[in-house]
């Protein structure tokens, strides 16, 4: 994704960002608004994004309910997550389309110790480059909403880019794109807050008193934001964190552990380096092989 | 549809029942969101299950499977009883005030003129009007006669109370209620509903009769020909819209002309009954022009072969018997009275219902042929695929030949979508291998089995040897060729009616219009009702301006919309009988004194003034829509409950005649009907969003999206059957038995019927033994080889089943 560095950065994970240069304007804050009511569970927002990112999701099975796959994966960026609310007589589907929340104040990069592994660009969308990734999971950790999944192939973070390499050319996300209902726009994020105003005011026309923008503060606000019937109780759409926020072992590892951890780093090199001295290099069995070609099978289901 | 996709945009009410636009139409359904976020439009869905589409309904409403006409009824006995119909537009647009015969009578589940042994109403005479001496029927104005249309209407739904409705149809009676009050809020002409329907109004017993209860509620409430309004049918593929134009069924021919029955053995026997007199003074009664459309269809067919002394080759066209549907053909095949199978883009195995019958019947051919360009089960139906498919390549002895054709993409060619509008699509790639286009291998197979005739002969070739085929390449027709002799073209010079010593169209030249077509053999034009698709002026299906000058969603430059490019049919109605819009919400078209205006194309002579008094449906004799529909009906002129075949309860209104008494029951299928007491259980089968047909189980992404076969039912079936999420189940009914995981969910409530809970469940329609998703075994195992009293599309949509839990198949992991 070199192509990317295009973008101006805001934040670098474990490393400063030198200033933007003296009147250049930082880019303008880009959101997406994802409006549940609006959403017909389709999956065709889920399609785009296997063939826009060219990921291989491999074909799994049913477990008895429309979510398929069933779970976000290394391949599978977005999931639809579909949840029978049940009140008095009567009965709502709620579907929402999970994936990455884009957190302005992001807690997996916080977390991540990679230098540059996760970046934060000026109009707020959160992305991990690969070649700087150590896969240690600490993004795991730090995110509020279990969003990326590690790779047991590559051992590399993956998660929703945000389709920052069509925002830089100035196209909406292929989410976006695909969707027949409108149920995804992208915007910049005033545009979008302005758009989820008038829908709550039409879902309160038509009986949804609690209506209302998912924009959770605790983490800075996201560049993903849900239009939801029942903004007073997130939880009910499938797990949706009601006051999410970046865990607080995320401080203590950036502050106290941190030296440590440098200290055992470099403890761990200087083994390493005695290891080859005195034993040689590693080489790759036959038997090594046939469990690297299982992992890649098992990876993504 | 009636009206449009982009219409929808209009409707203030839009009713998704006998169908679910946001599961099976997802692209479509872009228009009911749009006339929700920007018309405030109130959603309604009726569904025996809550569906996508219920996800974002404003109000649901549960039904029993098979049951809308008694729903529908009891919406017509709402509107009548409660005053909620446009009165102005049913006493001016409607046959309402026609006096219906003496002797036309419902008594028992029955309408006058049924045979019991024939089991058929043999005799509809009485299914008319009374008429004058003059020929025209007689009407009451003043609505007094008891012998009106309306008030005969108003006897016939008194029967369906809100009571009788819960009773049937289980839907709770606020919930009924509620919806018959949105749809009567559109009575008034100032507002307006859209009807949204697809195949869960089709595949029944009686499916166009549920239909016709639809089109009866749209008439009472003004909403026909009128912005938001219509009765809309979405069509399951990108083109069955076009093969529907182009003869589905087999008795017709293109354009919805009729095939002759081996009664009419001459022309003129033939044209006798297809006269269409107007019979209310000074109609249109467009039908008139029938001969026109026939004798340039005979031309475009058979070209200089066609003569006036030949009668236009009538004798070259097949005289039909009866019909033959897909369950007619399945049923001759399995009797043996068959030898060889086309199936052209059709996967019969999977499509057709009871697949131990068309199995049997594939066995028996002497040859299948196979043009697709997907692998198919039809194609494997010989090989055995385990318990999936268990069947014993040894004995059975037919011969299969499978020529791959090109997919859509591969070629170029037109689409007509459910709005009626013929698009053009090019070629994007080429085809694989040694892939042809359908046309090609039709093309390729007609020239062959010419020169064989022109050679040897034969008991009747003159029909094939005759056939007119002027193209460039006779092996490799092309798309834009065939386009062009569908639109018709001036055989002769023809000269301009207002001034024959001019020349309005040069021989060679395509039609404009076909108001041109002429019955003396000087036009060509395969389908009258495509007629300006392709003019001089180009190719009008390859027009892709998106503009909309009135904001109607009317588009007018994108694509070409039959009939004369017409968004909106009957839109003449749109205003009152004077000519001015019956509001200036839903202003359509109107009369400026001198002739009829608006973004859309007038479905009416243009200069008609108002004051001629003609009628709006111009293609009926009486130029008024039909709310009782005389003879046209197989199974009645109202509509009226009858329980599927498979029926779960005995008529509630006739006991004696439960089901729809005219259905036609092959011998072989006599003992295939399930009953309650073996099978308790209502089960219904539908579409998924991920997939398409038993197509997009060969395409990776779609797989992964819905990989595998599922039975859904509610949390109280599966509680009595001990049943969890996932656990395999065996589902069972009179024809056979299949093996899916369950899904169990609060989507699926149990449904009370006659005051006991009645456990519906349902089953997709996509998974077989081919393709990348798991191996299935095919739904339609379980589904009865019956079909609609009028069309025979088979009853897919509501049969009895039993459910056990059971084993995996042996080919399966035991868990996810």
């Amino acid at each position: 994704m070199s192509v990317l560095q295009a973008l101006d950065l805001r934040r670098r994970s474990a490393s400063s960002v030198p200033p933007l240069p003296a009147g250049k304007p930082a880019a303008v804050a880009v959101a997406k608004l994802i409006d549940v009511s609006k959403c017909i569970g389709c999956k065709a927002c889920q399609t785009a994004c296997l063939e826009w990112n060219q990921l291989d999701q491999p074909i799994g099975y049913t477990d008895g309910t429309y979510n398929n796959p069933t779970d976000l994966t290394t391949a599978s960026w977005t999931v639809m997550r579909f949840t029978e609310y049940e009140h008095g007589d009567d009965l709502e589907w709620l579907i929402r389309k999970d994936g990455c929340m884009h957190c302005d104040d992001p807690g997996c990069l916080k977390a991540c110790p990679a230098p540059g592994a996760i970046v934060q660009y000026t109009n707020g969308i959160v992305d991990f480059i690969s070649d700087n990734c150590i896969g240690c999971g600490y993004c795991v950790k730090g995110c509020p909403f279990n969003i990326p999944r590690i790779s047991q192939t590559t051992s590399k973070a993956y998660k929703c880019t945000l389709c920052s390499d069509r925002v830089v050319v100035g196209q909406a996300p292929a989410c976006a794109k695909a969707c027949p209902t409108q149920a995804i726009y992208f915007g910049t994020k005033d545009e979008m807050i302005a758009h989820a105003g008038k829908r709550i005011v039409d879902l309160k026309s038509r009986g949804y008193q609690n209506a209302g923008l998912y924009n959770p503060q605790g983490v800075g606000g996201t560049h993903v934001m849900y239009v939801l019937q029942h903004a007073d109780k997130p939880s009910l759409y499938a797990g949706l964190p009601d006051n999410p926020h970046i865990s607080p072992l995320v401080g203590i590892w950036k502050g106290v552990m941190k030296p440590l951890s440098l200290a055992a780093i470099a403890f761990a090199g200087a083994f390493g380096l005695m290891h080859y001295v005195t034993k040689g290099p590693n080489r790759v069995t036959e038997h090594d092989e046939e469990k690297a070609a299982e992992l890649a099978g098992s990876d993504k289901a | 549809m009636t009206n449009s996709w982009n219409d929808i945009k209009n409707a203030d009410v839009v009713l998704i029942m006998g169908g679910n636009a946001a599961e099976a139409h997802p692209c479509g359904f872009k228009w009911v969101v749009e006339a929700k976020a920007n018309n405030g439009a109130k959603l309604i869905v009726v569904d025996p299950r809550f569906t996508r589409s219920a996800a974002v309904s404003d109000l649901y409403a549960p039904i029993r499977p098979g049951t809308d006409i008694a729903f529908l009824s009891g919406v017509m006995r709402y509107l009548l009883g409660n005053g909620k119909i446009h009165q102005k537009y049913v006493n001016a647009y409607t046959n309402a005030s026609y006096i219906v015969k003496e002797g036309f009578k419902f008594e028992d589940g029955l309408f006058t003129g049924y045979d019991e042994a024939r089991k058929n109403y043999v005799d509809r005479s009485a299914w008319e009007y009374e008429f004058d001496e003059q020929g025209m029927a007689k009407v009451d104005e003043t609505l007094q006669n008891p012998r009106c249309a309306l008030n005969l209407l108003k006897a016939h739904v008194e029967r369906y109370t809100p009571e009788m409705v819960e009773r049937i149809c289980g839907t709770p009676k606020d919930k009924f209620l509620k919806v018959c009050e949105l749809i009567a809020s559109t009575a008034n002409g100032e507002r307006s509903m859209t009807s949204l329907y697809a195949l869960g109004w089709t595949q029944h017993t009686t499916g166009a009769q549920n239909i016709r209860s639809m089109a009866m509620i749209q008439l009472l409430l003004g909403n026909m020909g009128i912005p938001g309004g219509g009765v809309n049918a979405l069509r399951g593929h990108s083109n069955v819209q076009g093969i529907t134009d182009f003869a589905l069924l087999s008795t017709s021919t293109p354009g919805y002309l009729v095939l002759p029955t081996e009664k009419e053995t001459t022309f003129a026997d033939y044209m006798k009954s297809r006269a269409f007199k107007p019979i209310r003074p000074g109609q249109t009664s467009f039908w008139q022009n029938y001969g026109k459309f026939f004798v340039s269809q005979q031309k475009s067919l058979f070209g200089a072969a066609a003569t006036k002394d030949n009668d236009w080759a009538y004798d070259y066209l097949p005289k039909f018997d009866t019909a033959y549907d897909v369950l007619k053909m399945v049923d001759m095949m399995a009797g043996g009275q068959m030898n060889g199978l086309f199936c052209q883009g059709l996967n019969i195995l999977m499509a057709s219902p009871n697949k131990a019958k068309t199995q049997s019947g594939l066995a028996k051919l002497k040859w299948l042929v196979i043009i697709d360009p997907l692998e198919t089960e039809t194609a494997h139906f010989f090989e055995n695929h385990g318990e999936f498919h268990n069947a014993d390549p040894k004995a059975i002895q037919t011969e299969v030949f499978q020529l791959p054709a090109m997919a859509y993409a591969e070629d170029e060619g037109s689409f007509t979508n459910s709005s009626r509008v013929i698009q053009w699509h090019w070629k994007a790639v080429d085809g694989p291998a040694e892939s042809r286009s359908d046309i090609q291998i039709i093309a390729d197979l007609h020239s062959r089995l010419r020169a064989l005739y022109t050679k040897e002969g034969g008991a009747f070739p003159d029909a094939i040897v005759n056939t007119s085929w002027n193209y460039a390449k006779p092996a490799h027709p092309e798309p834009v060729e065939l386009l062009k002799e569908i639109n018709g073209y001036a055989i002769e010079d023809l000269p301009d009616p207002a001034d024959p010593t001019k020349t309005m169209l040069k021989a060679g030249q395509l039609l404009p219009t076909f108001g041109v077509m002429r019955d003396d053999g000087k036009t060509s034009g395969a389908c009258w009702i495509y007629t300006g698709v392709y003019t001089e002026a180009g190719n009008m299906s390859m027009r892709r301006d998106a503009s909309d000058p009135t904001g109607l969603g009317i588009h007018p430059n994108w694509g070409f919309s039959w009939p004369a490019n017409r968004r909106i049919l009957y839109n003449r109605a749109s205003a009152d009988p004077t000519g001015k819009a019956w509001s200036e919400r839903k202003k359509y078209i109107t009369w400026n004194g001198s002739r009829w205006v608006g973004g859309d194309v007038p479905d009416y002579a243009p200069t008609m003034a108002p004051d001629k008094s003609v009628g709006p449906f111009i293609m009926n004799q009486e130029g008024t829509a039909r709310i009782f529909a005389r003879g046209a009906m197989p199974d009645g002129p109202f509509p009226e409950h009858y329980e599927p075949m498979d029926a779960y309860i005995a008529n509630p209104l006739h006991p004696k005649v439960t089901t729809n008494p005219v259905v036609r029951v092959f011998a072989a299928d006599a003992k295939s009907f399930g009953t309650p007491d073996k099978f308790p259980i209502v089960a219904t089968s539908y579409r998924l969003a991920e997939h398409f047909h038993y197509w997009t189980k060969n395409v990776h992404d779609n797989a992964v999206l819905q990989p595998e076969m599922f039975v859904e039912m509610g949390e109280r079936l599966a509680k009595a059957k001990g049943i969890k999420n996932g656990d395999w189940v065996e589902v069972s009914s009179q024809r056979g038995m299949i093996k899916a995981k369950a899904s169990v969910s609060k989507r699926f409530r149990p449904i009370m019927v006659d005051g006991k809970p009645c456990d519906v469940i349902g089953l997709p329609i996509h998974y077989g033994f081919i393709g990348l998703t798991r191996k299935s075994y095919p739904l339609n195992t379980l589904t009865p080889s019956v079909g609609d009293a009028s069309t025979n599309t088979p009853e897919y949509k509501a049969f009895l089943v039993d459910v056990k839990k059971t084993t995996p198949p042996a080919s399966q992991p035991a868990t996810v």
